[in-house]
Parts: structure tokens; C-alpha cells; sequence
């Protein structure tokens, strides 16, 4: 059989002031057809280049220094842009990640339809119309005909997803390139989307690269498999072999530290591969450390959080008359108990209210209506009040996105000494710094991270600073607000072992917010189920998993990406 | 199908693109200042870029030359003893008629273009410079403060902002200066000229930056790092200060910079009109209103020379400006 | 879409009523009525006298809400200086100011978004470098110093062009032109040239910012993954998309040319309003300034409605609302 693309020795330069970064090196790969080709890798591994490289639409300055790609058995490579604008769309299609972004706002979709038609396969208005109707109803759009004429805007996130893909068949390409096609959109629309494409490129007979991060996505959806680490394919084969008996090292490090949903384990495996990874947690004495004396003042009486009935509605649009204003019930009625030293999880997929519920804990929302008490103290009622902002203190969070949750104008030794120096928690500047460097030390990074700027680490370690500041305050709370989400699988595993060391040590009861059922079930003591702002139900984690109460939770597990792939089978 | 052959293990010395400078911390430690200006990109940028490098010489060149007017002018315009109406009217030193002594010929009243030029610079950067920085304070201040707070605060100085953006700026500048020169009696109109339009140029420009800076905080305010402050628990003032505030300066300096071009312009139309510095002082507007009564009757070099000075002034400022902004727009990166 | 034009409408009221109080309050702020209409040796009874016939008695609301109800009706009052009513001076000198707002609007909006959109394209041809560097020194020349050096150049050296005034007019009965003679013609051009060469470098800088913007979104990228032309991408989809940020800039800059309308009509003595308020303010001609006032700020509004409008027109996340 011969292949649809086969790619050879494939070197993608960017030239940049500091060197030229190699984003691909020697990268070879094949698809033939009606075949998924899972291209796999953690940021930065060049994945995304390939698919740009193939139909020459690298970001400048990006080139394609060396290599073969050959595509049904003419080379890709030195074609002019008009020949390339002849190949792309008509023989090879794109998919990109943000159906927020990828289609024109202004123009319905069946003139975008019938514009790439009309150029790819030289049909008429009338035919072309006809055509557009028809893929519509092949990607799963019903009422084609009247959805013709509506704009993008118009469509949710998944429907919009779904048009692109309609514009990315239109020209009849024989070869699709998926770039992160649904890391944008929620687990429940991620699964229909997966099998669309794989639908698609089986009835079609139509290769397809599929370009991602996510091991679920690639145990899904995937045939074969290569994987990619700091611009090389390190490892090719097929999607059983990948991730039940990984050869190389990189990659078995890689499925070691994605979070199992089928059980919990007592920490994720050290990823040695990983920067930061191999750093053994150094205990300290709770008894005579500087971090330790909220412990030790720490009473053990009733639970260390506890929210009742919590109300908060968001004003969607404004208006004179009360029938035109469009609220969102953001939260509704949110009542629970967390004990001291328990995790306390709320999973739930966007726009359930999970957040909303700990920015209104954390004093970031005023709630409507309940209560919140940390250490059995009323915060939320008179939030003013000097019991009420001492109590504050007990509690920290730590945040999504670790490129915005430090602010960049400021060294790592003012960011994490912050709350010492505000709380004069420390008698003297030197004795600050000492504690910055200790905290800093502790949290994994070393005590000379403290003279740099944020832009200086990468986002796990800037995950690190977010959480010395937090335990700056010495908190005895800890709110986890998707504290790994943005960050690559493996150093999110360094990040959640880091965080369960901590709450073992210091006794921390925390609340871990995520989307991600299996970082739930590693980490959480009891979970509680949000959907549309309430809760569902709330139980202990392995109940839950083992025998979900609720519909919606069933629904939601069931939705788990299979991981039955990562038995370890005989090799 | 064969798999693709991959090195068994990854090459170490790869460097990934993301993580080039955390990789290497010995080499960050050791840095001096200079080694680690040249990390910044936006000095990067300056280094690299020809026009920037002039723009900022010619920029403060004319700063300096007009501040240092006192040391450098040949004459004193401000000193009857070393005026001569004997003297007025000539052409400059290399056209027919010219004196070498004065260079750029002499204005009506005998003084020396060059000197006065000079003179007339350092009023004419003055005002802009404080204006700006009059606009400026207010713009930012109370744009962080809405930003920072929304509401009812935040409505009521935005709509303050639009009422005032329906008027255009020069207009409202010509108009404030009309009235405070109309309230100050009138024999200290000329002493008070200065501060009434400063005071009218900066009064003009806030709105724009109370825009730029609230557009930039509620950017700035959504981001966790200013949640982080508010669950630490600092006060409300600090974060705005600490943590808002050099956050959104960038957009801000850009702002000031082209803010500054369109203050000297700005300066010099009011001055120009007649509704600006005082002919006895004169800045480079007031020349060119003076020069310009003579341009006819062929003395062109005293509309020309401030003209000059003044058009290569603002193209400085504009270019320095213009370099800012694509050097500060992460986007463009 | 109908209540997002009453929205801007009451928007647009309330501005108009904000301008209207400053305009208002110029008459208390800035000298005493009263010195203006009596001679100096008016004795105290006089003055009071004609402060109540004045209604200078009343509390302040009641004078608001009388200036605002001769507003709507178009009375401004009678000029201190000129001694006639204000709104027929306006109405004397509006044709000419228009003439030359319409005329220079024209001119910096055509080569302004045709020099834009083709350096925003062809960002490294020479020619875009070329208007790049020839737009900054546009931006940094004052519109005085333009028209000093067009005079200079057409009409003291050159000898073709009149250097002030405006000459040719056809009086149409309620509107004398000058846009039907060559005549007329000759004496606008310089003026219209000087007003618009500013805002026609500024709407050039920032129409080709907004074009590389949208040239670096996602759709643009995937439009261009689908094969689609170079034309299709740039025209069909990058332009269109540049055009809502372009007409609120456009509408903008329409307003400054009224504001710069001042210079212009100053530097060539062309009689439009902006001339009469510059000799209004050297004055203290309270009346036809604080007309002024609100003569620019209705323009403004005005302008800002249209444009809302053609936003509707062309956005359809403003006219249909979202499933």
C-alpha cells in the first residue's frame, strides 16, 4: 500500500535573536489512507509545526530547512504559493483548534462554504449551494438548509466546530490535518466531535493527522501514533503498542504521569524526565518550622470550611424593564462542610459555577444570599470585620492559568514576601528573606529563584512561586482552582505530588476545583458534582466513581476518554 | 509500514523554545545590568532599530539644547541691552545681507533666530512636557480607579470622559484657554499665559488616558495575580499601586510619548492663534505667528528656521512613539 | 437592533444635555451679561432692572431648562460683539464650513483607507515603506504650518492659487456654494488640502493597523489553509472585517476636521464659523462661543449615530442576536 503523505529528515527552523530554534528535527512520519495518525507531544515538542510545515504555512519566520514530504507521490516542497493554494483545501485540509476564532464573523457560513467550494472544485452558485447543504447534514447539522444563512455567531462552540470541519471537507481533500481540534470545547462535545472525524475518515477513506496533547484524545481516535519530544518523533507505532508497552523512555514517563481514572494510586510516578521531577520532597519539622506555627496553633473543633446556601446571580443584560434583563444563576443554593485536613473536590464541566463557588469562598464575589465560615468564623456577613479578616488569613488559593497568576513586574523575593512583609509575620527584612528562600527551597525551586522575574521559569515552576506565596500567609486552607489545567500532563503530575506532600506535612485542608475526572479521583478525599450552578450530588470519591449516584455524574464518567488502552499488555 | 527511526534518547543540548532562559539559571545569576537590558527585548528592539536610535538622539539633542539655551545661545533675547532694531530684519548669514553673527538672520525685532529658536524650544517642551504629565496623572489616576473599581464610580468618570471626547481636542483646548485667559484680569494675562495653557492642553488630554489605563485595568484586574493580592488581603490602594499600576503603564508610555508630539502641536497652534504664550516670551508657535505677518514681503526665514525646529521636534517625538508602540505590542512579537 | 439605535439615541441626548449645561454655564462663569448690553455708568437700579427682564433672577434650573428650550428652538441669544442674533451668523457662515469639512473629508478619506489597505497588504513593498515614513512626517506637521507652506508655495511663489478668502460663490437662495465655479473651486482647494492632509495621514496609519490585525487572526489563517486567493483573503474577508473599526476611526476624524476647521479658516481667512469663533473667543463673545460649542457637539452626535448605523449594517452580531 503506498502512503498518502510520507515525510522524511523533516527540519523546520525559526530563526531568533538568541540562535535558531530547531523546532523539528528529523522528523519522519506517514499517513495512508483512511488512517488517523495521532501526532502526540507537551508543549514546546514541535507538533504543531508539522501540520504547518505540510502545506508551507509556517509563521514567519519559520522555514523548512531540510527533508522530504512527499505527498501521494509528488513533493510538497519548492511548489510556488500558487500551486500550494492549489494543494491546500483541495487536497489537504486544515482543522484548527478555537471554533470561536476560525470563521469569519461577518459572513454567513454558506457564503464561506460556497466560496471554498466554488474555488476548490469549479462548481457553479446553484451547485455549490447544494453541495454546502449537503456537508452540513454530513457533519451532523440539522435544518441545513436555513442554517445556510446564519453567521457563525450564531452557532454554539461544538455546532461551530462542526463548520469548520464542513469547510475543511468542502474541497474533497484526501488528507486532514487536526491541529488540537477539541481542546477547546467541553468533555461532552470533545467526544461527538472525535467521533465525527473518525467517522468521517473512515467513510471518506481519507487520511487524517491528528494533532494533540491529550493521551485520551489519541487512545479515542488513533490508529497509529507518534510521539514528539523537543522537536524529534521519538517513538512511532501503533496506538496499542504506544501506550500499553512504550518502548522509549520519554514515552513511558509520559503515560505514567496521565492521572488513571479506573483508580486511585498513592502518588503519581516519579517522572524523572521531566525538569523538576526527580527533586525528592525534603520534610521539615513541623514543631520548630517557621511554616509550622499556624498548625500549632490550630484548634480541632467542627469543620475547617463550611458554606450554606450560597446564591449569586449574574446580570447577562441590563434593562429598564425587569422582563428584558437576562440574569445568570451562576450559583444556586451551594451548601457544604469540609473537614480540617480533608480534600474536598467540585468537579463540573465550563459555566457550571465550580469557580464562581471558590471565588465567592475566597472573598473574590460577594454572594447574594449564605453564609461561608472558615475555622467556624462568619466571613461573609460583615466581611469588614477584624474576626472576620483574621480568619481571611487562614486562607490561600492558587490559581488556573501560571502565566498570568504572577505578576511580572515584580522578583519572585517580592512576590512570595508580600504577605510576610503586609502581616509583619517576620521581624526583620533579613529574617524575610531567609523565609522566601526556605519557602522557594521547599516548594522545589531552590532559594536563588528568588532574585529572578517570572518570565525567567516555565509555567510548572511559576506554579511552584504561586504556591510559596500561598503558604506565605500560612494558611491552614487551601483553595485549588483548576491548579493544573494549563499546564502539560507531565508536570502536572510533579504539581499534584508536590501539593498532597504538602497538605500530609502541614495538615492543609483543601478544596480542589477541576474539570478532569481523573485528577479528581487522585486527588480528592469526597467530590461534589456541579452542574448549572447547583450540586448534583457530593460523595466520597471512590463511591462516586465506583457508583455514581446521579445521572449527570454517570453521564460525565461515562464520557471519560477509555483508558482500557493503558493495561500494561505484553509487549 | 515501517515506524519513522528515532534517536534512542533526546539530545541534551537542545534547547526547547520555551524554556531557554529558565534552563539556564548560573547564566542569569551572574548578569550585570547591562547584559540584562539587552535581555529586555524592548531594549533589544531599540538597539536594533536605526530610526529609533535617531529619533531618540534627535529628541534629546533638542531637550538638551533647549534647556541648555542660556549656555549655548550666542545672544540673549530676553535682554534689551543686547538687542538692536538696527539689526532686524536681516537675512541669514550665508544669503545676501547676512551678518555671520547671526546665523539663522534676525526677526523683526532684531533678535537672533537661532537664539531665540532655542528660547522658544525650551517654553515650547516645557508646556508639553508638563501638560502631558498634568494629563497624564489624571488620565491614569482616575482611569485605574474606575478600572480597578466598575460601578457607579466607573459610569460616572467614563461619562464625564465621552461628554468631553465629543468635543475635539484643540477646540476645547482653544476654549478652556479663552476662558481662563478671560477670568484673569488683564494685566497679568501675559505672566499667567503659561500656566492657562498648560493648563488647557492638560485638562484636553486626560480622557484619552483615563481610557487607555481603565481598558488596560479591567485587563489587568481579571488576571490572577491581582485575585492572588485581593486573597492575600492587601488593601484596595496598594494593589491598585502595586500591582495594577506598572502593569498597565506600557500602553500608557506609548500614549505619552505620541501625547507629547500632539501637546508641542497643540502648544504651538494656540500660541500661533494668538491665544498662547505672549510675543515678549515667544515659543516656536508665537515665531511662527510673527514670522508669518513678513512671510509676504519675502522675509521667509523667520517663519522657516521655528517651523523647522519645530517640525523636526514633533517627527522625533512621533518616531520615537511609533517605535514604542510596535515594540510594545506583544502581538507584533 | 431597534433598541440599540434608541440606546445611542438616549445616549446621544444625554451628551447633547451634559454639553448644553457646560455650554450654559459659560454664560455665569466667564463675565457678567449685564456689563455687556449697559454702558459702564448704568446705575445699580438699571442693571437690576435688566437682570430681571433677563431672567438673570431666576433659579438656575429655570435659566437651564429656558437656554435648553431656545436651544431646541434654535435661539443662542445675541452676539456681545456683533449685536445680532447668533444663530443667523452661524447660519451665514455654516455653508462655507461645511464646504470645506465635506471637501477634505472627501479627500483624507479617500487616500487615506485606499494608502491604508494597500500598506496594510503590501506591508513590505516600497511603496508602503515610502507612505509609511512620508504619514509620520504628515502627522508631525501642524495644519498651520501646512497651510503657511501651500500659500507660500501656489499662491505667493507659484502665483496659481489664491492664498485666502473664498471667492466664486453661487448663492442658491439658503446656501451659497462655491463648488460650482472654478472660481469657487480655486479657493477651496488649498484650504480642503491643508484641513484634510492630517487626518488623511492619521486615518492611513490607522487603517493599516487594523488591517495587519485582522490579518493575524485565526480566520484569516484558515481561510488561507483553504486555498483561498490572495484577493478572496484580502478583500473578501480581511477588509470587511477591517471596515467596523475603520468607520468608527472615520467618524472620529470627520469630527476633528470640524475642530481643525478653526485653523484652517484662520490661516487662509476663509469666512466659515471657525473664524467667527476664534474672533468670539479673543472677545469673550460668550453667546456664539457656547453656540459653537453645541453646534460641534451635535455634529458629533450626529456623526456617531451614522455611524452606529452603518455598524448595524455591517455586523450581523449586532443586528441578529446570538442562538
Amino acid at each position: 500500500m503506498t502512503d498518502l503523505l510520507e515525510i522524511e529528515g523533516l527540519d523546520v527552523e525559526f530563526p531568533t535573536r538568541r540562535g535558531t530554534v530547531k523546532a523539528a528535527r528529523g522528523v519522519g512520519l506517514r499517513v495512508a489512507r483512511g488512517e488517523v495518525l495521532g501526532l502526540v507531544g507537551e508543549s514546546g515538542a514541535g507538533k504543531s509545526t508539522i501540520g504547518a510545515a505540510i502545506i508551507d504555512l509556517l509563521e514567519p519566520p519559520g522555514r523548512v530547512a531540510g527533508g522530504r514530504i512527499d505527498f501521494q507521490g509528488e513533493s510538497l516542497r519548492g511548489r510556488s504559493e500558487a500551486e500550494m493554494r492549489r494543494i491546500r483545501g483541495d487536497r489537504i485540509g486544515m482543522i484548527f483548534q478555537d471554533p470561536q476564532t476560525s470563521l469569519d464573523p461577518l459572513k454567513t457560513i454558506g457564503e464561506q462554504l460556497v466560496e471554498t467550494i466554488r474555488k476548490c472544485l469549479g462548481l457553479n452558485e446553484a451547485k455549490a449551494k447544494a453541495r454546502a447543504e449537503q456537508l452540513l447534514v454530513d457533519v451532523g447539522i440539522t435544518e441545513a438548509k436555513t442554517r445556510l444563512g446564519a453567521y457563525p455567531h450564531q452557532f454554539s462552540g461544538g455546532m461551530r466546530q462542526r463548520v469548520v470541519i464542513a469547510l475543511a471537507l468542502a474541497g474533497e481533500p484526501d488528507l486532514i490535518i487536526a491541529d488540537e481540534p477539541t481542546t477547546a470545547l467541553d468533555v461532552s462535545i470533545q467526544a461527538q466531535i472525535l467521533d465525527l472525524i473518525k467517522a468521517l475518515c473512515r467513510e471518506r477513506n481519507v487520511g487524517v493527522i491528528i494533532v494533540t496533547h491529550d493521551i485520551g484524545v489519541i487512545a479515542n481516535i488513533a490508529d497509529r501514533v507518534c510521539v514528539m519530544y523537543r522537536g524529534e518523533v521519538v517513538e512511532t507505532g501503533d496506538v496499542a503498542q504506544i501506550l500499553g508497552a512504550p518502548r522509549h523512555e520519554y514515552t513511558r514517563s509520559l503515560i505514567a504521569a496521565v492521572p488513571r481514572a479506573d483508580r486511585r494510586l498513592p502518588r503519581f510516578a516519579s517522572v524523572d524526565y521531566i525538569e523538576g521531577g526527580a527533586s525528592a520532597f525534603r520534610r521539615i519539622d513541623v514543631k520548630t518550622h517557621w511554616l509550622g506555627a499556624a498548625v500549632r496553633e490550630a484548634k480541632g473543633e467542627g469543620p475547617a470550611l463550611s458554606v450554606a446556601g450560597l446564591d449569586l446571580s449574574f446580570t447577562l443584560r441590563r434593562a429598564l424593564l425587569p422582563k428584558n434583563r437576562k440574569m445568570l444563576k451562576a450559583v444556586n443554593d451551594v451548601s457544604f462542610d469540609v473537614a480540617p485536613g480533608e480534600t474536598f473536590g467540585i468537579v463540573g464541566e465550563s459555566g457550571s459555577g465550580k469557580s464562581t463557588v471558590a471565588r465567592i469562598i475566597a472573598g473574590l464575589y460577594k454572594p447574594d444570599a449564605g453564609v461561608v465560615r472558615l475555622m467556624g468564623q462568619d466571613v461573609s456577613t460583615a466581611p469588614r470585620d477584624p474576626k472576620a479578616r483574621a480568619a481571611r488569613r487562614s486562607l490561600q488559593m492558587i490559581f488556573q492559568d501560571p502565566y498570568s497568576s504572577l505578576n511580572a513586574r515584580m522578583r519572585v523575593l517580592d512576590i512570595v514576601a508580600e504577605p510576610i512583609r503586609f502581616f509583619r509575620l517576620a521581624e526583620s527584612e533579613a529574617e524575610v528573606r531567609r523565609i522566601v528562600g526556605d519557602l522557594l527551597d521547599h516548594v522545589g525551586l531552590g532559594a536563588a529563584a528568588a532574585r529572578r522575574y517570572p518570565h525567567e521559569f516555565s509555567g510548572g515552576q511559576r506554579q511552584r512561586i504561586s504556591i510559596a506565596r500561598a503558604l506565605a500567609s500560612r494558611p491552614r486552607i487551601l483553595i485549588c482552582d483548576e491548579p493544573t489545567s494549563a499546564l502539560d500532563v507531565s508536570v502536572q503530575a510533579t504539581i499534584l505530588n508536590l501539593l498532597r506532600d504538602l497538605q500530609e506535612e502541614l495538615g492543609l485542608t483543601m478544596l480542589f476545583i477541576s474539570h478532569d475526572l481523573p485528577v479528581i479521583r487522585q486527588m480528592c478525599d469526597r467530590v461534589a458534582v456541579m452542574r448549572h450552578g447547583a450540586i448534583c450530588e457530593i460523595a466520597p470519591a471512590e463511591r462516586l466513581f465506583e457508583a455514581p449516584g446521579h445521572d449527570y455524574t454517570r453521564h460525565l464518567i461515562d464520557l471519560m476518554p477509555s483508558m482500557d488502552l493503558l493495561e500494561p499488555t505484553p509487549a | 509500514m515501517t515506524s519513522a527511526p528515532g534517536p534512542s534518547a533526546p539530545d541534551p543540548s537542545a534547547s526547547p523554545p520555551e524554556r531557554e532562559l529558565g534552563a539556564h539559571p548560573e547564566h542569569q545569576g551572574r548578569m550585570g545590568f547591562f547584559a540584562r537590558l539587552m535581555e529586555n527585548d524592548v531594549a533589544y528592539s531599540f538597539t536594533r532599530s536605526p530610526t529609533a536610535i535617531i529619533a531618540a538622539t534627535i529628541t534629546v539633542l533638542a531637550i538638551l539644547a533647549c534647556f541648555a539655551a542660556p549656555l549655548i545661545a550666542p545672544f540673549d533675547p530676553f535682554d534689551p541691552a543686547q538687542i538692536s532694531l538696527w539689526d532686524g530684519k536681516l537675512p541669514p548669514a550665508w544669503a545676501e545681507g547676512g551678518q555671520a553673527q547671526y546665523l539663522l538672520g534676525t526677526d523683526n525685532q532684531g533678535r537672533d533666530m537661532l537664539s531665540t529658536i532655542l528660547y522658544g524650544g525650551r517654553l515650547s517642551i516645557l508646556v508639553g512636557l508638563t501638560a502631558v504629565a498634568l494629563g497624564m496623572t489624571l488620565g491614569v489616576a482616575l482611569g485605574v480607579i474606575s478600572g480597578y473599581f466598575g460601578g457607579a464610580v466607573d459610569a460616572f468618570v467614563m461619562r464625564i470622559a465621552d461628554v468631553q471626547l465629543t468635543i475635539p481636542g484643540i477646540l476645547l483646548a482653544i476654549l478652556i484657554n479663552g476662558i481662563g485667559r478671560a477670568v484673569i484680569p488683564q494685566e497679568l494675562r501675559d505672566d499667567f499665559a503659561i500656566y492657562v495653557v498648560i493648563l488647557a492642553i492638560g485638562l484636553t488630554d486626560w480622557p484619552q488616558f483615563a481610557r487607555v489605563a481603565r481598558g488596560a485595568t479591567l485587563v489587568e484586574a481579571q488576571k490572577e495575580y491581582v485575585m492572588a493580592a485581593r486573597v492575600i488581603g492587601l488593601p484596595a490602594w496598594l494593589i491598585m499601586l502595586r500591582h495594577v499600576l506598572p502593569n498597565v503603564l506600557r500602553p500608557v508610555m506609548v500614549l505619552a510619548t505620541i501625547g507629547l508630539a500632539l501637546a508641542i502641536i497643540a502648544e504651538a497652534t494656540l500660541s500661533f492663534l494668538g491665544q498662547g504664550i505672549p510675543p515678549t516670551t515667544p515659543s516656536l508657535g508665537t515665531l511662527i505667528r510673527v514670522g508669518n505677518e513678513f512671510l509676504f514681503s519675502g522675509l521667509w526665514w523667520i517663519t522657516l528656521f521655528p517651523a523647522i525646529a519645530l517640525v523636526t521636534l514633533v517627527f522625533a517625538v512621533n518616531l520615537l512613539g511609533d517605535w514604542m508602540r510596535d515594540a510594545l505590542n506583544p502581538k507584533l512579537r | 437592533m431597534v433598541a440599540f439605535i434608541l440606546r445611542r439615541l438616549m445616549q446621544s441626548l444625554l451628551v447633547m444635555l451634559a454639553v448644553s449645561a457646560v455650554s450654559f454655564s459659560l454664560f455665569n462663569f466667564v463675565g457678567d451679561p449685564v456689563n455687556n448690553m449697559v454702558g459702564q455708568d448704568a446705575t445699580r437700579e438699571q442693571r437690576q432692572q435688566i437682570r430681571v427682564e433677563l431672567g438673570l433672577e431666576d433659579p438656575i434650573l429655570v435659566q437651564y431648562s429656558r437656554f435648553v428650550g431656545n436651544m431646541v428652538q434654535g435661539e443662542f441669544g445675541v452676539s456681545y460683539r456683533i449685536r445680532r442674533p447668533v444663530e443667523d451668523l452661524i447660519m451665514e457662515r455654516l455653508p462655507a464650513t461645511l464646504e470645506l469639512v465635506f471637501v477634505s473629508a472627501i479627500l483624507a478619506m479617500g487616500f487615506g483607507i485606499a494608502a491604508g489597505v494597500y500598506t496594510g497588504i503590501r506591508r513590505n513593498s516600497w511603496l508602503s515603506r515610502v507612505l509609511l515614513s512620508t504619514s509620520l512626517v504628515g502627522v508631525s506637521l501642524p495644519t498651520f504650518i501646512i497651510g503657511i507652506g501651500l500659500i507660500y508655495l501656489f499662491a505667493v511663489h507659484l502665483r496659481i492659487l489664491p492664498s485666502s478668502g473664498r471667492s466664486g460663490t453661487v448663492d442658491l437662495g439658503w446656501w451659497k456654494t462655491s463648488l460650482l465655479t472654478r472660481e469657487g473651486w480655486a479657493s477651496i482647494l488649498l484650504p480642503a488640502i491643508t484641513l484634510s492632509l492630517f487626518q488623511a495621514t492619521m486615518i492611513l496609519r490607522l487603517v493599516r493597523a487594523e488591517m495587519m490585525e485582522v490579518m493575524r487572526t485565526d480566520f484569516i489563517k484558515f481561510a488561507r489553509a483553504r486555498g483561498l486567493s490572495e484577493r478572496a483573503v484580502n478583500f473578501g474577508h480581511a477588509l470587511k472585517n477591517t471596515l467596523v473599526p475603520v468607520i468608527t476611526i472615520i467618524g472620529l476624524n470627520i469630527g476633528n476636521l470640524i475642530a481643525f476647521s478653526v485653523i484652517t479658516e484662520t490661516v487662509f481667512q476663509w469666512p466659515g464659523t471657525g473664524l467667527m469663533f476664534i474672533q468670539s473667543v479673543d472677545f469673550v463673545d460668550v453667546p456664539i462661543m457656547s453656540a459653537y460649542l453645541v453646534f460641534v457637539a451635535l455634529m458629533f452626535v450626529i456623526i456617531n449615530l451614522v455611524v452606529d448605523i452603518l455598524y448595524v449594517a455591517i455586523d450581523p452580531r449586532i443586528r441578529i442576536g446570538s442562538a
